[in-house]
């Protein structure tokens, strides 16, 4: 299992045998799981797509009619180009996304740049400040915004107590309390890779610029931040490919015109029972993310080559 | 380049101290192999061992040492040839079969076992009764005498404690070759001179049969009863330590091991174990001692160790000598080593010992001198 | 670099307070003896008290537990294998589609998780009669699914860090590789597992999404009941319910921290008393 004979001499006939040696038992029990409860599911989803809704249980038509032939539509791909609903969402969902990965990494950075420059002895003890909310429920602390963002809210009523309004100020049910939602929850996702990235680079590099007569914030800009490009890309697409579909927070702290996608196929789902329709948004999707995905894979690997 | 345990000009009393001249080799190399792609880390290695020879493979980064040892250990297979020990073929064997144990060069101790578990480990997973296992572990920490830290844990001993429970734990199990991997790499200069020594008596005290890797020259020659020379996968020359060093077999081996000048020139004469080389822009021929039999006009070269070079102010009464003048000069305390430029350009190196005192010193920068060296001095290199 | 750290030193202070804020107000408001949670009319524990009288609540919070630890310890079990296999196991035929389904559950957002899972239960059970209906297990298996993949992703991590030299080593004494793994590797990377173990936990007892795509009639995990009740707006007894969760999470982690920071201080001793006696 451990150790011994690693390369072995070319030829797929070693590797062939892989699956019948012990190894390949092992190898077998996650890697038979996974085939069966992730990657199988989405062809199912794929193949429900392409079906027709039709009252019955399950709500969907099979793949094959009574008579053998192949009963598969895209009319569910078309209606969702038709009905500007999906776009809207979709778009709605790529922006309020990126917009919300730009607003964690602006906070994140310094923040992690920070834990990085401090003594060791404290380090540690902040990163786990920084992950100690993760610790807690996500659901929880989003509904903590609810109460810190409504009309009489912590804010409003903090506000209104010192005169500076009279009238409490719309916050909730709006794109930008979901703004602020997904930049709270993702923080930590953004701040440890940075952090990661940031404390392998020696202290000498941006020392030695300075030596060499560079300014401390032009030692930053090109030396600093190009060498953490590696960290922001990681954080960033950890960030970014689960907030387009996050339901929780747009569902809590998003209002009626405040579209996302997770939510869309939630209600067409749950709501108008349409099972083929929802499939196809998934499937919609996941080929909007199949590009980051493949992104955030290939950074593994490369991670994994080092 | 593929050699053998070969006899040097003169038959080395050396070896046949400790084996009998027509004994059988204990462990046999036929042609190994081993490929990673394209690249032949190991590229055709046959190599005879003996028993209870204290054996180095000496090379540089790259040279395929240290793959040869992980095949030899079971971590790697041959991509060809095979592997003999003791009469068995051993080729495949995974490495908790064979008869074999490493020494590894972090050590590789067990960080949740305490020493007396980790030397009693191997012991353990040969099925060896429990008082037995008791009694030998004692014995064997006597043996590297860290008796009193048997129950302390890896991170609470030193390195150089550390290494003897590693060795501890592979001679435990009485294995019938132990394998070392750069044993002295880790060590701090006293304790790798201590050290080294201690290796030598324990493999004569237990007399097992010992492969050392290392890139470290002196090590190799303080240690060894025999050495192989590796370069780019092959080996180079196998010899004794004085066979190597004295009578290198090409220009790799004499300037991997030590300093040496080289003077290329042709064949002008070979008479009664006598050679003479002109060497063209030196002004004059040397006279080298050698079985060799050369064709006149063959090109070759004379390659003569720095301390082999009588360094002097006036003229020498010796077969070769030359003039130039000191360059530069380095005082290492016992030694000074000179770099000298000849008549025609060419830099050489020579080292004296420091017999009076520095004041005293007879040759000094920018001196004219003259070199001279015995014809037995010399060896004489076609590759 | 003293220019910097004002910089810095404020960032992370508004960074901590931005994170740390809305937890706080949390508590506070738990405390609050109004029912209209965020208007201050007085102390009190009367919260706690009705969410303890609370059998949805408290059903649903055993049901979430025990989900939790079945789920954390298969994922740990096929989180190890899995990341074992791709650790150590060099370059096998199907490598690649093996690291990308460990990789995807990390950033695939819950919605499309959760919906293939469900089509996947019904579709299997029109097919060949399994499961019959969704519930707890449907929802342990949704669960083992992505947690799993962040234990595989933790062990693999933390056995490229490791001195395989090690393994090499029990391998060379003897050991077969399914002894070694068991002897060595095993009791080498148990933190790892250990905070596997209790990721996964956490990862199941937070979920809301895919547990309300798998689940059934009768199941009901807390999150799903705390999110039927705050969709409808706040509500204090969710303040209470939050605060005993950061109690626990906070007590477990300052517990945690001192026993590391001790047995990191008992080794740093180790080690000072081995360097000063060269015997």
């Amino acid at each position: 299992m451990s150790g011994a004979a690693s390369e072995e001499p070319s030829g797929s006939g070693r590797r062939r045998a892989f699956w019948l040696s012990g190894r390949g038992l092992v190898s077998s029990i996650p890697y038979l799981w996974l085939l069966l409860f992730f990657l199988l599911p989405f062809a199912i989803v794929l193949k429900i797509s392409l079906a027709e809704p039709i009252i019955a249980q399950p709500p969907f038509t099979p793949l094959f009619g009574p008579d053998g032939s192949l009963q598969a539509t895209i009319d569910n791909f078309l209606f969702l180009l038709e009905d500007s609903l999906y776009i809207v969402a979709y778009l709605n969902s790529l922006k309020i996304a990126g917009i919300s990965t730009l607003l964690c990494l602006l906070i994140g950075y310094p923040m992690a740049y920070g834990i990085a420059r401090s003594p060791r002895a404290i380090r540690n003890i902040l990163l786990l400040l920084v992950i100690l909310p993760f610790w807690t429920s996500f659901l929880l602390r989003v509904y903590a915004w609810m109460g810190i963002l409504r009309n009489n809210g912590l804010i409003n009523n903090l506000l209104m107590w010192l005169g500076v309004i009279d009238q409490p100020i719309q916050m909730m049910n709006s794109d930008f309390a979901i703004y602020i939602g997904i930049t709270y929850s993702y923080l930590p996702f953004m701040i440890l890779p940075l952090y990661a990235a940031l404390e392998r680079l020696s202290p000498d590099l941006v020392e030695a610029a300075e030596d060499l007569g560079c300014r401390p914030w032009k030692a930053f800009l090109t030396i600093t931040l190009p060498l953490s490009v590696p960290g922001i890309i990681a954080g960033s697409l950890l960030v970014f490919i689960p907030a387009v579909g996050e339901f929780v927070i747009p569902s809590l702290l998003g209002g009626p015109d405040s579209l996302m996608i997770g939510r869309v196929l939630w209600d067409e789902f749950f709501g108008n029972r349409d099972w083929p329709v929802a499939s196809a948004v998934a499937i919609a999707l996941l080929l909007v993310l199949v590009i980051p995905i493949m992104l955030f894979q290939r950074m593994n690997l490369r991670r994994e080559g080092a | 380049m593929n050699s053998t345990a070969t006899a040097a000009p003169r038959t080395s009393t050396s070896m046949t101290k400790w084996r009998k001249p027509d004994e059988v080799p204990f462990l046999r190399l036929e042609g190994v192999v081993k490929r990673f792609g394209d690249f032949a880390a190991v590229d055709g290695v046959s190599l005879d061992i003996y028993r209870k020879e204290l054996f180095c493979l000496l090379g540089g980064s790259g040279c395929g040492k240290t793959t040869l040892l992980r095949m030899l250990a079971g971590f790697e297979q041959p991509t060809a040839g095979r592997i003999y020990l003791d009469g068995a073929d051993i080729t495949e064997a995974p490495p908790y079969e064979r008869p074999i144990n490493m020494m590894f060069q972090s050590y590789a101790l067990f960080p949740h076992m305490s020493v007396e578990s980790n030397v009693a480990f191997g012991l353990k997973q040969d099925g060896v009764a429990r008082v037995e296992i008791r009694r030998r572990v004692a014995e064997a920490l006597e043996l590297v005498q860290l008796g009193p830290l048997a129950k302390r844990r890896p991170h609470q001993l030193s390195g150089g404690q550390r290494q003897r429970v590693a060795l501890a734990r592979c001679l435990v199990k009485r294995p019938k070759l132990l394998l070392l991997d750069e044993p002295l790499a880790a060590l701090d200069k006293k304790l790798r001179e201590h050290t080294q020594f201690e290796l030598m008596n324990i493999q004569e005290e237990v007399g097992i049969t010992f492969i050392v890797v290392t890139h470290d020259q002196e090590e190799a020659m303080s240690l060894s009863t025999r050495i192989a020379v590796m370069d780019r996968g092959q080996i180079a020359q196998v010899g004794t330590p004085t066979e190597i060093y004295e009578y290198p077999k090409s220009r790799f081996t004499a300037n991997f091991i030590g300093s040496i000048n080289f003077f290329d020139g042709k064949v002008a004469r070979s008479e009664e174990g006598e050679l003479t080389v002109t060497v063209p822009d030196l002004g004059r021929d040397l006279h080298v001692r050698s079985t060799r039999q050369l064709a006149i006009g063959s090109d070759v070269s004379v390659a003569v160790r720095p301390e082999k070079i009588v360094i002097s102010r006036d003229p020498l009464d010796l077969p070769n000598s030359v003039r130039g003048k000191v360059r530069d000069l380095g005082y290492l305390g016992s030694v000074s080593v000179y770099r000298v430029e000849l008549e025609n350009g060419a830099l050489i190196k020579v080292s004296a010992a420091n017999t009076r005192h520095s004041a005293e010193r007879e040759v000094d920068w920018d001196d004219e001198v003259y070199l001279g060296w015995r014809a037995t001095s010399a060896v004489v290199l076609t590759e | 670099m003293r220019r910097r750290n004002w910089f810095l030193f404020s960032a992370l202070c508004f960074g901590f307070a931005f994170l740390y804020g809305p937890i706080l107000s949390l508590i506070v408001y738990s405390f609050n003896e109004s029912r209209l949670v965020t208007v201050w009319s007085g102390f009190s524990t009367r919260w706690y008290g009705e969410l303890f009288r609370d059998p949805q609540i408290i059903d649903a919070a055993l049901l979430s537990l025990r989900i939790a630890a079945v789920n954390a310890t298969f994922a740990v079990a096929l989180g190890t294998l899995a990341g074992l296999a791709v650790a150590r196991f060099g370059r096998f035929r199907g490598r690649t589609l093996f690291t990308g389904m460990i990789a995807a559950p990390l950033v695939m957002p819950e919605v499309i998780t959760g919906l293939s899972l469900l089509l996947l239960f019904v579709t299997l059970e029109a097919a060949v009669g399994w499961p019959s209906g969704r519930g707890v297990t449907t929802i342990t298996i949704a669960h083992i699914t992505f947690s799993m993949a962040y234990v595989a992703v933790i062990v693999q991590s933390r056995l490229s860090t490791m001195d395989a030299s090690v393994e090499e080593a029990a391998l060379d004494l003897g050991a077969r590789p399914w002894k070694v793994f068991l002897v060595i590797t095993l009791p080498i990377i148990a933190p790892a597992l250990v905070a596997g173990w209790l990721l996964a936990f956490t990862l199941s007892l937070d979920d809301l999404v895919i547990a309300s795509f798998v689940s059934g009639p009768g199941a009901s995990t807390l999150p799903m009941v705390v999110f039927s009740k705050v969709r409808l707006g706040v509500s204090p007894d969710v303040n209470a319910l939050a605060t005993i969760i950061v109690g626990v999470v906070t007590l477990a982690v300052i517990v945690s921290g001192w026993l590391m920071i001790r047995s990191e201080r008992r080794r740093e001793r180790d080690v000072q008393a081995a360097l000063a006696d060269r015997s």
